[in-house]
């Protein structure tokens, strides 16, 4: 077993940080994005489109 | 120009400078905010991409979100260099300053009690991946003679799959005790997903930890020590990242979890 300690941080790991963590404002000044569910759906569909096993999901649903 | 205002993080005022380099997520340099006490750190990024909509559309595109996030993660990490920043989501973007403001003085109080638990504490990632790969390979299918052979075969397969699940969940729970004895908190990601981490292996722990950074050292070298035994197991470490899995409901959740501890 090793650690591994790499110097590039993993998209994923970013992402899970940057889309799942941090403080979420909402509010009527805010363009508000930043909304768990929304980012949920969002990396979903990136999940797919960088799988080219899975069709993306815009691409044909019945 | 009518640039949207992009913000990163909230501080405290301190006094080091930014490197002078560093630019945003639109390729604009960050500036400091400030305002009652406290500091925004933001940058003007073009109502063309980051009005609500074209961003909802950016969010989708997965090299866009990769330039962004690595730009977001640049500025937040420029700032841990010099101080605790409080980081807010991705894709947090107002008006104008002024709508900044209001959003700063609305919660200034969160931001105090939240700044002051994490003020000198970074977080850590630590996963545990099960490689089941490697656990197949090291054992060579021998061939089948027969029928009942085969479902031989197939039984002790599915039980070593099995013994491997169990040892990967203790060895992942000793793990986890072990780290969450020697930090302040701790929260439990959902697995990653193999297609966007890359790896073959099962994602069996995605934890993150808040480390004061004076015992930082120590929780690294915990980590480190479980190199040993278990084959079909890889550790991995992340950090130190800001405290982005720390920063609570505003306080309302943190403030339940139980007595902090100070650490002056």
């Amino acid at each position: 077993m090793t650690v591994v300690e790499r110097r590039e941080i993993a998209l994923v790991d970013l992402l899970d940080r940057l889309l799942a963590g941090g403080v979420v404002i909402t509010g009527d000044l805010t363009l508000r994005i930043a909304d768990v569910d929304l980012v949920r759906i969002d990396l979903n569909a990136l999940i797919s489109s960088v799988n080219e096993q899975v069709p993306a999901p815009w691409g044909e649903l019945e | 120009m009518t640039g949207l205002r992009y913000v990163y993080a909230v501080c405290r005022p301190f006094g080091a400078a930014l490197q002078s380099q560093l630019t945003g997520v639109a390729g604009a340099p960050p500036k400091l905010l400030s305002h009652h006490g406290l500091i925004a750190v933001l940058s003007e990024v073009p109502e063309r991409d980051f009005a609500e909509g074209p961003l909802k559309a950016h969010l989708e595109d997965l090299d866009w979100l990769t330039d962004t996030a690595r730009a977001h993660q640049g500025v937040i990490d420029a700032l841990t260099a010099v101080t605790t920043p409080l980081p807010l989501r991705l894709g947090t973007v107002f008006r104008d300053d002024s709508g900044v403001r209001v959003m700063m003085e609305t919660r200034e109080e969160a931001f105090g009690r939240t700044l002051d638990r994490l003020e000198g504490r970074v977080e850590w990632g630590v996963k545990v991946y099960l490689d089941t790969e490697a656990a197949e390979t090291a054992r060579p299918p021998e061939k089948a003679a027969s029928g009942r052979d085969y479902l031989r075969q197939r039984r002790m397969r599915n039980r070593s799959h099995e013994d491997m699940w169990e040892k990967a969940e203790t060895f992942a729970r000793r793990l986890h005790e072990t780290l969450s004895g020697r930090a302040e908190d701790f929260r439990l990601h959902a697995p990653q997903n193999p297609t966007l981490s890359g790896f073959a292996g099962r994602n069996v722990l995605n934890a993150a930890y808040l480390v004061p950074r004076g015992k930082s050292e120590e929780f690294v070298e915990a980590v480190d020590r479980t190199k040993d035994d278990v084959p079909g197991l890889r550790v991995e470490l992340t950090g130190p990242w800001a405290a982005y899995s720390f920063t609570g409901e505003m306080g309302e959740t943190q403030r339940a979890e139980g007595p902090e501890e100070e650490n002056a």
